[in-house]
């Protein structure tokens, strides 16, 4: 390999602890916020579990507990922990910050912990993935502050002279989210625990789905991109399909995607300009965001045959298919016509999902199934067959989720809006909430095949981190902790 | 939405579009010079030992991404988004306009069948089979979350069934429930009447229905009656639809019929409310609920 860098084994230290930490709070979050999700699922099929312990177990309490585990948790813990890594691997500089890298990491997961006490005690902001109230909403902005100084101030360290596109995407979305934060989350404190936010009516709807939809574009989308760059190439062993294709779809990515949000506001008091802009917006956004699934998927070209042997490179590949199919599916439905059926269906949630559980779990899985051996100086995992049992687990229920809502959703949409030759509506409400129950029950099933496959991964890290192994990984695969 | 800032919307937009298109463009000839094997030309970065080469743009993408330019574009002349440019559609496109289009085209549809049954009293409605079968389902989709599929009723909420009416219940005063919507005031007696006056009139008004009640207390909580009670609930208790005050002495209950709940009411009053229909439901329909809600309180036999 021709190359610009020191040479290999002449790098410096690596921080590995913060990774590590990082990689386990992943697979106990995961586990966490997907087990809240099976709770609520099923409390969709048999009501009577909303009353274990009222009102803590109310589904309306829940709910944003597990959406907020799920994104800021698992996926967050999964962003940190990678880009830590990537950032210092592809910048041959250790992790710059001192203090501020374990205080990211203990930060991180006390928001957590909050969030998962005042949740289900009933604080909450009603803002859709920003329910944290003010005084926790302040330490995450603080966190995250310091996790901006920590990448780029490693990225100012990098003894390599480009900056790797993993880090453009993990850099894209640490800054933009931080700005989302800040702006969505400007409130009037009225105690500790209640605070009106600083907009109001429309404005504060659009301000709300700008950041709601960006925390989908830039947590969820970016951030996660730059771990496919770096995780994908390194498990096939291949170098990325195209430069020119990762600066076109990168810039045109992140600058279209703020424009987005406005279709979750269709047919509502938000202007009709801005309604306009936001379907454009979305269905521009089709080419930039296919771009890092076409990236990822042929740097696979001359390496297919791998996907036979090593499972922790089938989640990495399903991942950018299931990305592939739900950034097809995003902008179809923000097109104002489709979204009249879509909207408030369970579509939505379907849709989400296909995004939640296909990509950002799976490739966060692979990326983690990756790392684990590394971080724990073993040769592979524990049980690789086990990592097989896994992908099939999460692939089947993943499968199972988005086919039963997408059946739902369109069900519902249609029962909705049916008319009688008279005039009036075929169907009331609740029968189309009667409808709805065999989809509300395959749904469970998926949810039970992705958190058995989460349940079996912990076992295996656990396994792989207490097995003594003899370590004759490869030279750079060695532990090198501080 | 002033000039100025209109021109920043459309300014911001153009702007951020042809940069996109600017990066597009710029980068679709970078690749394609190479020669022989375009498909082994890296970079020449390495960052961990990841390389990446130095293919050009998928055409097939490339041309997907200049096609829903072309949309935007088109899209954008058609209808508002371009700061306060309306756009050409015909006519001009709102979202208001188009409901608009649309309940007009509703309304031209339904208007003769509407129409007919709005010329017949309610009272041979409710013996109109299909008539009555377009107010079930408007009653399910208008009025079942609170009354009941059945129109059986919920606690706070009227059984429509029993023939017992708070605000009347001939096929006028029904009607002018439904378009007006109600507002029931009993005001809180526990500041005037005290603990132990709540618990003595309870005792009376239970006695009203030849409910089991303490004498005693009954005699006394009578003159508790008398002064406060009269006055919408008639001094024989059986209540005054002008009002929406409830006849006391039929053992229905709006709210709980226990003692405790009587109490409740009796402390801190009540304050039911029936939304208006008016601007939601239209006279032709609320013609056919009302009909519809005075079919359900009668007898047996005359009901289909």
């Amino acid at each position: 390999m021709s190359s610009n860098l020191v040479a290999a084994g002449d790098h410096p230290v690596y921080d590995y602890k913060v990774v590590r930490q990082f990689a386990i709070m992943t697979i106990v979050w995961g586990i966490v916020g997907m087990g809240v999700g099976v709770l609520i699922a099923a409390q969709l099929v048999w009501p009577q579990l909303n009353d274990i312990f009222q009102p803590y177990t109310h589904f309306g309490r829940l709910r944003p507990l597990h959406t907020n585990a799920v994104i800021f948790a698992f996926g967050g813990c999964a962003l940190f922990g990678t880009s830590y890594y990537v950032v210092q691997r592809t910048c041959q500089a250790k992790l710059w910050g001192g203090w501020l890298v374990p205080f990211t990491f203990w930060g991180w997961q006390l928001v957590i912990v909050l969030a998962a006490i005042t949740l289900p005690l009933g604080y909450t902001t009603t803002k859709e993935y920003a329910e944290l109230e003010w005084p926790i909403d302040i330490l995450i902005a603080i966190v995250w502050v310091s996790y901006a100084l920590v990448f780029f101030g490693t990225i100012v360290k990098r003894k390599t002279s480009h900056i790797y596109v993993a880090n453009w995407f993990y850099g894209g979305f640490i800054l933009t989210v931080a700005v989302l934060h800040i702006v969505n989350s400007a409130a009037i404190p009225i105690s500790w625990m209640k605070s009106y936010s600083a907009y109001a009516g429309a404005a504060d709807a659009m301000v709300q789905w700008w950041y709601g939809h960006n925390a989908v574009g830039f947590f969820l989308t970016a951030g996660f991109l730059g771990m496919m760059y770096y995780f994908v190439p390194k498990q096939a062993d291949r170098p990325v399909y195209s430069y020119q294709l990762s600066i076109v779809h990168f810039w045109a990515l992140i600058s279209i995607y703020i424009w987005a949000g406005a279709h979750h506001l269709h047919y509502s008091a938000l202007p009709d300009w801005a309604q306009s802009l936001g379907m454009v917006m979305s269905l521009i956004l089709l080419a930039p965001s296919w771009g890092g699934m076409i990236n990822g998927i042929m740097t696979l070209s001359g390496a297919w045959h791998k996907l036979r042997t090593d499972p922790t490179l089938r989640f990495l590949v399903v991942s950018l298919s299931f990305y592939g199919m739900s950034t097809f599916e995003g902008p179809m439905m923000s097109i104002k016509t489709v979204n009249a059926l879509s909207h408030n269906t369970d579509w939505t949630i379907g849709h989400v999902h296909a995004g939640a559980l296909g990509w950002v779990a799976m490739i966060s899985i692979g990326a983690i199934y990756h790392l684990l051996p590394i971080l724990f100086g073993r040769k592979e995992m524990y049980s690789v067959k086990w990592i097989n049992i896994h992908f099939w687990l999460a692939t089947i229920g993943t499968v199972l989720y988005i086919a039963s809502m997408w059946v739902n959703g369109i069900m519902q949409g249609l029962m909705w809006r049916a008319f009688n030759d008279d005039g009036t509506l075929t169907y009331s409400f609740v029968e189309a909430v009667q409808a709805s129950y065999p989809g509300y029950f395959v749904r469970f099933l998926g949810g039970v095949f992705f958190l058995s496959g989460m349940v079996l991964m912990a076992y295996n890290a656990y396994r792989t981190a207490q097995t003594p192994d003899s370590v004759d990984a490869k030279a750079d695969a060695k532990p090198q902790t501080v | 939405m002033s000039t100025f800032w209109s021109l920043w919307i459309i300014g911001l937009t153009l702007t951020n579009l042809v940069l996109v298109l600017w990066v597009l463009l710029a980068n679709r000839k970078v690749a394609v010079r190479d020669d022989e094997t375009p498909e082994n030309r890296t970079t020449g970065h390495v960052y961990d030992g990841i390389e990446e080469y130095d293919n050009p743009l998928p055409r097939w993408w490339f041309k997907m991404f200049i096609a829903t330019f072309i949309f935007a574009g088109v899209y954008l002349m058609i209808y508002p988004g371009l700061g306060s440019f309306k756009g050409f559609y015909p006519g001009g496109w709102t979202q208001e306009l188009e409901l608009k289009r649309h309940q007009q085209k509703a309304d031209a549809r339904y208007a003769e069948q509407f129409g007919k049954y709005n010329a017949m009293p309610i009272e041979t409605l409710a013996q109109d089979q299909d008539a009555m079968k377009m107010g079930l389902r408007l009653f399910a989709n208008n009025c079942a979350v609170c009354h009941g599929a059945d129109g059986g009723g919920n606690h706070g909420f009227p059984n429509l069934t029993d023939n017992d009416w708070i605000w009347g219940g001939s096929p006028e005063k029904i009607k002018e429930t439904i378009v007006q919507g109600r507002k029931a005031a009993m005001p809180p007696w526990a500041a005037i009447l005290g603990d132990e006056g709540i618990a003595q009139t309870t005792e009376y008004v239970l006695s009203l229905s030849g409910r089991e009640h303490d004498e005693q207390m009954a005699l006394v909580g009578a003159e508790h009656f008398k002064r406060n009670c009269v006055a919408c609930h008639g001094a024989d208790a059986t209540g005054n639809p002008m009002l929406g005050a409830p006849n006391l002495t039929d053992d229905i209950w709006l709210y709980s019929g226990e003692p405790s709940g009587i109490r409740q009411t009796l402390r801190e009053g009540r304050n039911g409310v029936m939304p208006a229909q008016q601007e939601l439901l239209k006279e032709s329909r609320i013609h056919l609920l009302a009909a519809y809600v005075y079919s359900l309180s009668l007898p047996y036999e005359d009901q289909d």
